[in-house]
């Protein structure tokens, strides 16, 4: 262990194997203490980002059914619904006028809807002059498939149409196995990061997710990581890295028990080690609540997340954390830090 | 590690704790005051580990709340109410029963009794109270009765506090919760709850209890208008106390829930004030056995992480707690005990069921 510590405190790369380690042996402390030297030698000053913005979800229908999902509706279901062009203009000027920079445009796999509405979509929302963090690569998968059309294309036409970055969202773990397990009918691991390399190939930044705590092993949470590393080396697109835990409620995994808090710091801990390609790393207060959030920056995260004026799959789970931008900046400050709103490439908004 | 800790400016805390000596008012200070919450937290670990190992504790208990009508009414309390107020109850000594009756089935073995300053229930009422739980339940260790009631209960009974602590005990007193203690600074007193029994008044409760081979719990309500000076008094008052007396189990920091209360304009506790009140209390209070992580104040998360800052005990699945839910806790009344074991062992501990006295029940 002693010769693990003094490799990341030199800025080596550390391998699987050795990450595999740190998750499961090295103390609370030294995870800590680790994920912070890495986390200041890629941040010296001590700053912690959050953005405002608002997550808005298009439509709750969806054929994927995935088994941890609490919020989504089946096509026949006729509680399920598609948000009016009107409602979300609603919306994204409600966003603008709360000071938010960006929306999160993410929705379940729509049974018939062609690319070419995603595309009349973003161009009706780009009217508004605001941020469009949009389209998850299942999405953006089903679209090209529902369309006929290759993923590229699909980015290019939703680039063109002014859609500015894509959303981390459907990764959940990145490997087959456990895939099939819990989402089959959602698009690969492999197909999850060619929409991702897609889509850095022609110049948007992405970020990326992780969910665990279901049915994945703790070796499958790590190949996870790798997997994004690799990507990352080819193509530095990522903006930041974002885990959180599987939340059980309402989904059709509700017996696996809910991943605890320590555990969380951990994983987030040997991500901010191991992801050393990654600038920024995210806490999830809106799984974790505001006093594991604020540990979380002594865990390697440098950034809040999202205010989120609004919130849905997560909240579908019962789970239901609310911060305002003010008590996120309280936050901050008192675990030592300077908070700054950023917009989505983490540039930082206004003057301190 | 101890680089870690020396890079804090904690390298002659760390000397001290490696050689077992007694911190200062002034260390408890510095450490409040350290921002850096892993160095603290490595330092409390080698205290709780030194004199807790790897254990950590819970307890199978249920809590009743048995009146709020409450002539005190402190500024920082959502709980109590004045006996003309439509929210306020009592419930008699029938109604207690019922509620300890109703769960026999359940393996309790703890009963957590405690409630308001109320103007005209009568002494007997609570020596009722007590035989009453007995009379179902007589294997049960009633914890009960606050400091600040017992000083109550023996001005209603025109008796001195040892006789009448000796009469509850001998109607089925176990031991006495740590409440009350709020902060013992007369300067808070005297802002929050000036009719209060004052805080030597609760000491001199606590040590005549202890001399009478009664255990209790002591406990302070940290986050609201008390400066990080007046909270290390309080510490130093207790360590005195307890070097006196060796009476106190487990000492409890309470996080104030501004919510429904006077001083509701205060921000809640953030969960690095919680953890540095575990962690300086478990360094600064050498001679106190355990420190409890109480999940209904600080939610089971926070608790969870507070078994590696100094805690060696979450408390227990409780059940219909009313005081903290008054507040605005957003936590659940109750947490089953696979609940319990599940976090305490996440978190690399081995979770012991314990009694009121910390004797084992059951190691999982």
């Amino acid at each position: 262990m002693n010769t693990l510590s003094q490799k990341i405190l030199d800025g080596q790369r550390i391998s699987a194997d050795e990450a595999l380690i740190l998750l499961e042996k090295a103390d609370i402390y030294q995870l800590g203490f680790l994920a912070r030297a890495v986390r200041e030698r890629l941040h010296p000053t001590p700053i912690v980002t959050y953005i405002v913005d608002r997550n808005i979800n298009y439509t709750d229908i969806c054929i994927s059914a995935c088994k941890f999902c609490a919020f989504f509706k089946t096509p026949e279901d006729p509680a399920g619904s598609l948000l009016s062009f009107e409602e979300l203009g609603k919306k994204i000027k409600e966003t603008k006028e709360l000071g938010g920079t960006q929306i999160l445009l993410q929705g379940g796999l729509h049974p018939d809807k062609p690319l070419s509405y995603y595309v009349k979509m973003v161009r009706f929302i780009k009217r508004f002059g605001i941020h469009v963090h949009g389209f998850s690569p299942p999405e953006i998968w089903h679209f090209a498939q529902i369309s006929k059309v290759s993923v590229p294309h699909v980015i290019t036409r939703l680039r063109e149409a002014g859609l500015d970055s894509i959303p981390g969202g459907g990764a959940e773990i990145l490997v087959d196995r456990v895939r099939k397990l819990t989402s089959p009918r959602k698009c690969t691991a492999a197909q999850w990061l060619l929409v991702m390399a897609a889509a850095h190939e022609q110049g948007l930044r992405t970020t990326a997710t992780m969910m665990f705590g279901h049915l994945e092993t703790v070796a499958e949470r790590i190949e996870h990581l790798v997997r994004l590393r690799d990507l990352q080396d080819r193509t530095g697109g990522f903006t930041a890295f974002i885990p959180w835990p599987f939340q059980p409620n309402n989904t059709a995994l509700q017996n696996v028990l809910p991943t605890t808090a320590m555990t969380y710091l951990r994983l987030l801990a040997v991500s901010r080690i191991f992801l050393d390609n990654f600038s920024n790393i995210q806490a999830s207060w809106v799984t974790q609540g505001p006093k594991i959030a604020e540990l979380s920056l002594f865990f390697g995260a440098n950034d809040f997340g999202s205010t989120m004026i609004e919130e849905n799959v997560v909240a579908a789970t019962g789970v239901s954390y609310r911060l305002s931008e003010q008590e996120i900046r309280r936050l901050v400050e008192d675990a030592g830090f300077t908070p700054r709103q950023r917009l989505m490439d983490y540039s930082l908004v206004g003057q301190e | 590690m101890d680089t870690m800790v020396v890079k804090a400016g904690l390298g002659d805390i760390l000397a001290k704790v490696k050689a077992k000596e007694r911190l200062s008012a002034d260390d408890a200070v510095k450490l409040y005051k350290t921002p850096d919450i892993l160095a603290v937290g490595y330092l409390a670990n080698l205290v709780r580990e030194q004199l807790n190992g790897n254990a950590a504790y819970f307890i199978y208990n249920q809590h009743i709340n048995y009146s709020n009508i409450c002539t005190n009414l402190c500024k920082f309390c959502a709980f109590g109410k004045d006996k003309s107020s439509p929210s306020a109850y009592e419930m008699g000594v029938e109604d207690v029963v019922l509620k300890v009756r109703e769960r026999l089935d359940e393996p309790i073995t703890e009963i957590h009794m405690v409630g308001g300053i109320h103007p005209d229930l009568p002494y007997d009422y609570y020596l009722e109270l007590l035989r009453g739980i007995k009379s179902v339940r007589p294997a049960v260790h009633i914890q009960a009765f606050t400091c600040v009631e017992i000083a109550h209960l023996a001005e209603l009974a025109g008796k001195s506090v040892a006789d009448t602590l000796a009469e509850l005990r001998a109607a089925g007193l176990g031991s006495i919760p740590g409440g009350g203690a709020e902060v013992f600074s007369p300067r808070i007193r005297q802002l929050t709850c000036e009719k209060k029994l004052s805080g030597e008044g609760w000491l001199e409760v606590a040590k005549t209890a202890h001399r009478l081979g009664l255990r209790s719990n002591a406990t302070m309500l940290y986050g609201h208008i008390e400066t990080v000076e007046e909270r290390v008094e309080h510490l130093a008052m207790l360590r005195n106390a307890q070097d006196e007396t060796g009476g106190f189990l487990a000492f409890i920091p309470l996080a104030f829930h501004p919510k429904n209360t006077e001083l509701s304009g205060l921000s809640r506790t953030t969960g690095l004030d919680d953890l540095k009140n575990i962690a300086v209390s478990r360094l600064f209070l050498d001679n106190f056995p355990h420190i409890k992580a109480y999940w209904v104040m600080i939610g089971p998360k926070l608790a969870q992480v507070a078994l590696a800052f100094g805690a060696d005990d979450v408390d227990g699945t409780v059940k219909e707690e009313v005081i903290t839910h008054m507040a605005g806790a957003d936590t659940e009344q109750a947490m089953a005990r696979d609940s319990l074991v599940r976090m305490i062992r996440e978190a690399g501990r081995t979770p012991i069921e314990r009694d009121t006295l910390y004797q084992v029940i059951k190691a999982y």
